[in-house]
């Protein structure tokens, strides 16, 4: 019964405030792609895999009055802050989500700059291909964000520590 | 003659009730045409399971495939072709992703791909790349070609033009399902000028875009698309069906994981109710509507109550009967609900679903905003280019507007049967109304 919207709402309470709707998408997807049942699809698009089904579960919250979104000006565009209000709190008291260790991951991921995200979801989304393909689809599909080799060995470095995580 | 531009020694030609004639002169794109994985789309229905609301619906993904295939021929080679933005190299490419852009879809998608959490894009690249006849007809352009054509339809391609032939916010899939779907289910919604948007389409680097002259005929097809949503669509009786059809998947596949003594074994299903084995292509292409509907005919002699009643009610359609809901005034009516449901004896998990449906009609992106719809560009006659929404008022006032719409199912029947539980289907009742 709303389970899908409830365990948005678990990700986004354990991660306290999530800023950045780049982030958020990057995040649930990183998770799902560890093996959190998330079961929103996700296409690739401009910053990476993007999921329409999560950007819509998102609103739908907000209307709902279970998500607090802030929007704030940031330099030249806008910004979105996202916590989860007190009725989403009770609802989730209701409907609780049992994911164990999803709070340790996503407090780490929401230490990561958005960039970096993006990143390590680029590499996830395309983890059924050696790493040279790899870096070549980063640096042709990925070519404004100007990615060094560093950053991808990072990148894969931070997804195994994802994995240990959970393990 | 390379097999990239071998032609056809006459053109062949498809009677189609959209576009009036498919045509085809290229060699790969009859071949292609030919193959199992893409005769097989003939198996699987475009709408699923409107057809229970709208009974003309019973078109296939193939008719809408070839329908895509034909836009995008129409475009290149009636638009395109000849421009300096335009490279014809990525002719061939292009219509081979357009013909194939939905060849990985599973009977009843979007229902399969929920139970089983997979995403029909992944099965369209295996199958492209796979041990295939698709694979093999595209492998004699070249060696690199399946993996040149996967890339667009993934939208991981590094042409950019391409890709917006296909999938971006006015593209060939819409224009043709809105239309072909309008057709089959019979309404009248759907209609827009094709003709006149492909005319004011133009070629540039990163994406299709239309001339200033076309707008009227692009808010129509914006408005078209925002009427067929919740006209067909979402239409609650199809999502009726869609929610009995979940359920009943989810209900076999329970039953797989308790050991169930299936009087039929579900050969059909086995990789895909179990944790342990993987989903192979060869599996997965056995699978389509009929052998699906072949499965829901025997289960209703199942000795399962659950998985029996849902077959019955999906074959006769007998489907659950639905209340408006709002769940962020009723989530606590929902807990009580599902409470009541169990003293009466009735599974909430397959008898009390929240369904939603949710549309943008249009949405746009601004160079530095945080979103990630590329939008509908129109080229002015100075040169420059301005999104739709700054220019169009109707655009506008629809632009960034979500609708929701959240929807209880219930079996009705079940609740008016008063033979048990009377007091408890009593109170359910009162709270459902």
């Amino acid at each position: 019964m709303l389970k899908d919207h409830a365990k948005l709402m678990q990700a986004i309470l354990v991660s306290g405030e999530i800023i950045g709707r780049k982030k958020l998408q990057k995040m649930i997807y990183i998770a799902k792609k560890i093996q959190f049942p998330f079961n929103d699809r996700f296409q690739f698009h401009f910053y990476g895999p993007y999921s329409e089904e999560l950007t819509t579960r998102v609103e739908e919250l907000c209307n709902m009055g279970f998500l607090n979104e802030v929007k704030e000006k940031k330099g030249g565009y806008f910004q979105y802050r996202y916590t989860l209000t007190e009725t989403g709190k009770e609802f989730l008291s209701i409907n609780e989500v049992d994911m164990p260790c999803l709070e340790d991951c996503l407090i780490d991921m929401n230490e990561q700059n958005a960039r970096f995200l993006e990143l390590v979801s680029t590499v996830l989304f395309f983890d059924d291909l050696p790493k040279g393909e790899v870096m070549n689809k980063v640096f042709t599909l990925k070519s404004s964000q100007r990615y060094t080799e560093a950053e991808i060995d990072e990148a894969y470095q931070y997804i195994e520590s994802l994995k240990a995580k959970i393990q | 003659m390379t097999y990239m531009v071998e032609k056809l020694s006459e053109e062949k030609v498809f009677k189609d009730p959209v576009h009036r004639y498919v045509h085809v002169r290229d060699r790969a794109i009859w071949d292609l045409v030919g193959t199992k994985e893409f005769q097989r789309l003939r198996r699987i229905k475009q709408l699923g399971t409107t057809f229970l609301t709208f009974h003309g619906a019973e078109h296939s993904r193939f008719n809408h495939s070839l329908g895509v295939y034909e836009i995008v021929r129409r475009i290149i080679d009636d638009v395109f072709d000849g421009r300096p933005e335009w490279d014809n190299r990525d002719r061939l490419l292009t219509l081979c992703a357009a013909l194939l852009h939905d060849l990985g879809h599973g009977p009843f998608s979007h229902a399969f791909e929920k139970v089983f959490d997979f995403d029909h894009e992944d099965f369209t690249r295996a199958i492209i790349l796979g041990d295939t006849e698709v694979n093999k007809v595209l492998k004699n352009v070249s060696p690199e070609f399946p993996e040149k054509v996967a890339e667009v339809i993934a939208k991981t391609s590094e042409k950019k033009l391409v890709v917006s032939l296909i999938s971006s916010q006015i593209d060939a899939d819409r224009m043709d399902y809105l239309q072909r779907d309008a057709y089959f289910t019979g309404v009248s919604y759907g209609q827009f000028d094709m003709e006149r948007i492909l005319r004011v389409m133009r070629p540039r680097e990163e994406q299709v875009v239309i001339k200033k002259s076309g707008m009227h005929a692009v808010e129509d097809y914006i408005m078209s698309r925002y009427q067929m949503y919740w006209q067909v669509y979402f239409h609650p009786v199809s999502r009726s069906a869609e929610v009995i059809l979940t359920k009943i998947l989810h209900r076999a596949k329970q039953l797989y994981k308790d050991n169930y003594a299936f009087k039929h074994e579900p050969q059909h299903f086995i990789s895909f109710f179990s944790e342990t084995e993987n989903v192979t292509l060869e599996d997965y292409l056995k699978l389509d509507e009929a052998v699906i509907m072949f499965y829901f005919q025997i289960w209703q002699n199942e000795a399962d109550p659950i998985l029996s009643d849902l077959c019955r009610r999906f074959v006769n359609r007998n489907l659950f009967k639905y209340a408006e809901f709002d769940p962020a005034k009723e989530y606590k009516k929902l807990a009580e609900l599902n409470g009541l449901f169990l003293k009466a004896g009735i599974d909430p998990d397959y008898y009390l679903v929240v369904d939603s449906s949710s549309d943008l009609p249009y949405d746009f992106y601004r160079p530095g905003e945080e979103e990630e719809r590329l939008p509908i560009h129109l080229l002015m006659k100075n040169g420059e280019l301005r999104e739709l929404s700054r220019e169009s008022e109707i655009v506008d006032a629809i632009s960034g507007k979500r609708r929701t719409d959240h929807k209880l199912y219930y079996p009705a029947d079940f609740l008016a049967d008063e033979s048990n539980a009377k007091d408890i289907k009593k109170q359910i009742r009162t709270l459902l109304e």
